[in-house]
């Protein structure tokens, strides 16, 4: 063991060895093609939202088109709804996050244990995870939230309350309800693989010292939870960014601009609006948004994903 | 060899043109309206008598449509042969060279005159007529019959809109779950704002006046958006803030309503036993009306037409007469009774004895109609056309911003002064934007 490095091995040495520029250049020449290929698969997109995001294009005005220099930017930042909606992508991102990472965990914990119907428990917490966004909101919409027929509303009246006309009063709140009801499933899944992949020894040697259930959880527990936390931090915020089917089949964005984020806001311009220029600035503010997003995630939980 | 290439080139071209003529398949794009849905039921009808012309359908909820139908036609995508549009499209696309003018194209026997003028008007641009109207609508009072005795009221004639106000009041009961009048309040550009609109041009408000200033701010807007958030605040239904066209009427048609002031199209189904509780008891009369008369009540159609883009000019043509003509009017009745004939299109469909027996409303919706006039819709002299759609490529971008801000102002999150002072900014800002309307 000790002395593997004395002994010739080929692979290491093939490994480690510096390489001539000749097979540096037949390597790279082979790995070519399907570099090529992933570059302009991601990248031809996002040049031509750069290049329309100069241009004036709107649809409905097909002789007024050409470049315009940094008129659709000038146009879109001085937008007062633009503000507001970075501001809605944020708070929605970073409440459904907290909601469905806080809850998934104790569910998972949860579940973790014995009790009687686990399995079906289970089933049950998993379903809201394949119901498709728009077909859920419809459901939040005129079943649960409906300040005349929802359920909510019939538990409210039934002890006497005035029902909420939620979609009004706090939209963006009923969309994040709805969201985080879709994304806890899967908060709660991954979770509770990883909970169950903690060694049953180590636990048992904390009860062994004295751990009460508390103590086991923030020491025992959580600790081990953290790759599984910054994966689904990372997954469910890639998703979350472009929210849309949940805000356009409920609230349409407002009242107002109440529930319009990015994505929203960049689907008015692009098809209510049919300003493609406009559009396209928007998506290269999304870009810069998801961009800074993905820095602070990345530096955040590198070490949890390295360890 | 170069005569075999030739002889199989001409084979082969014979034959397809062959294959063309037995079938051109025509794509038509419409909205999910009942009265589309019967079109494209009864359309078998125009298959058999046209054995060629094979009918492939794209039905779409309206928002879609239009995204589709505007970017295929802007971009000549070809896509579709029939398309709907209302009567924003109709005017611009056809200045715009998207469709194809129908006036050499009809056939003698499709009588043109016979239909309404303020509609034939609205579907023209430039004296040329763009798309043929499938069915048309105006906005009435709807109100409940039994209700009103009870509370010992009388509608008038002409209500006005104080004697809307005093209804509302007095039918007003949420602990039996009747509200004094259902209104639009879901936010767009033809949602909320169609009604709205109305009701600012019967206070005297127009949207800009002769030099394209916007007229939001404006003292006339000021009352009439008070007027309409205050009497939705007392009196409306909860939720009224996600309430279009389709949830008042179902809201109506179980009796939740004391009144309901929206499209006349309602009015067949509202009087259909098999669809509506109130079917006995509802009541019609025309749009309130305050200040003035003009444009208190809306023009609405839905009509067809074919983009010049599309590759079957012909086959199109023969389709969309079809379905607009007499004979389609008369198919429709024979198929489904004449109280279900796609309405407020043809001066004949009201002349027709059947019709005036069966459906109670005919009469007001065809005053309501030949009332509206989208070449003069308000008080005050303004620059554009049209009643509560303002036809500019521009409406549908500022009539959605300002919806929203009214929208907001209903429910309480800003006040009306804030809200019409956003709103005139925003359509400025537009202008800027897209240049002062052409």
């Amino acid at each position: 063991m000790a002395n593997r490095n004395l002994t010739y091995d080929p692979t290491l040495y093939e490994q480690t060895r510096k390489k001539t520029w000749q097979e540096r250049l037949s390597l790279f020449s082979l790995k070519m093609p399907s570099i090529a290929v992933l570059f302009l698969w991601s990248v031809i997109p996002l040049f031509m939202t750069l290049w329309f995001s100069f241009q004036r294009y709107n649809i409905m005005e097909p002789d007024k088109t050409g470049f315009d220099g940094l008129g659709n930017y000038r146009y879109l930042l001085s937008d007062p709804s633009l503000a507001l909606s970075i501001w809605h992508t944020v708070v929605l991102v970073g409440a459904v996050l907290v909601i469905t990472i806080g809850l998934g965990t104790l569910l998972a914990v949860l579940f973790d244990q014995e009790f009687f119907g686990r399995g079906i428990a289970r089933v049950l917490v998993l379903a809201p995870f394949f119901v498709m966004p728009t077909v859920s909101a419809l459901v939040w919409k005129n079943m649960m939230m409906h300040p005349d027929n929802g359920f909510l509303a019939f538990l409210m009246r039934s002890v006497g309350l005035k029902p909420v006309d939620w979609f009004a009063v706090a939209p963006l709140t009923s969309i994040i309800i709805i969201v985080s009801w879709q994304w806890l499933p899967f908060a709660v899944l991954t979770l509770l693989t990883a909970v169950q992949s903690l060694d049953g020894e180590r636990k048992e040697a904390a009860r062994m010292d004295g751990a009460g259930p508390i103590a086991m959880f923030f020491y025992i527990i959580w600790p081990h939870l953290g790759r599984a936390v910054a994966a689904v931090t990372m997954i469910e915020s890639i998703f979350l960014l472009g929210v849309f089917a949940e805000i356009y089949v409920t609230t349409s964005g407002g009242p107002g601009f109440a529930s319009t984020n990015l994505s929203f806001l960049i689907y008015r311009y692009a098809l209510l609006e049919y300003d493609i220029g406009g559009a396209s600035v928007g998506g290269v503010v999304a870009i810069i948004l998801a961009n800074i997003l993905a820095l602070f995630l990345m530096r955040s939980f590198a070490k949890n994903l390295d360890a | 060899m170069s005569r075999f290439i030739l002889f199989c080139s001409t084979a082969f071209t014979l034959l397809t043109s062959i294959a063309a003529l037995a079938q051109t398949r025509l794509t038509i794009a419409t909205v999910n309206n009942g009265d589309m849905i019967v079109m494209q039921k009864l359309s078998k009808q125009f298959e058999r008598e046209h054995p060629e012309i094979q009918l492939d359908w794209v039905v779409l909820e309206e928002k879609i449509l239009r995204e589709k139908t505007t970017t295929d036609a802007a971009t000549h995508g070809g896509q579709f042969d029939v398309v709907t549009i209302g009567p924003l499209e109709a005017p611009i696309w056809g200045q715009r060279g998207w469709l194809t003018p129908l006036n050499d194209k009809l056939s003698a026997g499709y009588d043109v005159d016979d239909l309404l003028k303020p509609i034939r008007d609205g579907a023209s641009y430039g004296g040329k007529l763009y798309a043929l109207p499938f069915y048309a609508e105006s906005s009435l009072t709807y109100y409940r019959k039994d209700l009103f005795q009870k509370a010992g009221l009388t509608m008038p004639a002409q209500p006005t809109y104080d004697d809307i106000a005093r209804f509302a009041k007095a039918l007003n009961d949420p602990s039996k779950g009747t509200y004094g009048v259902c209104l639009r309040g879901k936010p767009g550009w033809g949602e909320n704002m169609a009604y709205i609109s109305t009701v600012a041009n019967t206070f005297g408000g127009r949207w800009f006046d002769e030099s394209w200033k916007p007229q939001l701010d404006s003292p006339e807007w000021h009352t009439a958006v008070n007027f309409y958030v205050n009497l939705l605040q007392k009196y409306g239904p909860p939720g009224i803030s996600s309430n279009g066209f389709n949830e008042s009427l179902t809201l109506f048609e179980n009796g939740r309503c004391g009144m309901w002031i929206d499209a006349t199209v309602a009015a067949g189904t509202l009087s259909d036993t098999k669809q509506s509780k109130v079917a006995d008891t509802v009541g019609f009369a025309p749009a309130p009306i305050a200040v003035t008369p003009r444009g208190a009540q809306w023009l609405w159609f839905w009509a067809l037409a074919v983009p010049s883009s599309s590759k079957h000019q012909e086959a199109a043509f023969k389709f969309i007469e079809w379905a607009t003509s007499k004979d389609y009017i008369r198919l429709v009745a024979k198929a489904n009774g004449w109280a279900a004939v796609p309405p407020g299109t043809r001066e004949s469909t009201y002349k027709q004895p059947e019709y005036l027996a069966t459906a109670p409303f005919a009469e007001l919706t065809y005053k309501s109609i030949m009332a509206a006039d989208p070449l003069h819709p308000t008080e005050k002299p303004v620059p554009y056309t049209g009643i509560q759609c303002i036809v500019i490529p521009a409406f549908p971008t500022i009539g959605n911003q300002v919806g929203q801000m009214i929208a907001a102002a209903l429910v309480g999150n800003i006040s009306v002064d804030e809200a019409l002072k956003d709103a005139q900014a925003a359509t400025e800002r537009v202008q800027r934007r897209m240049g002062i309307a052409k």
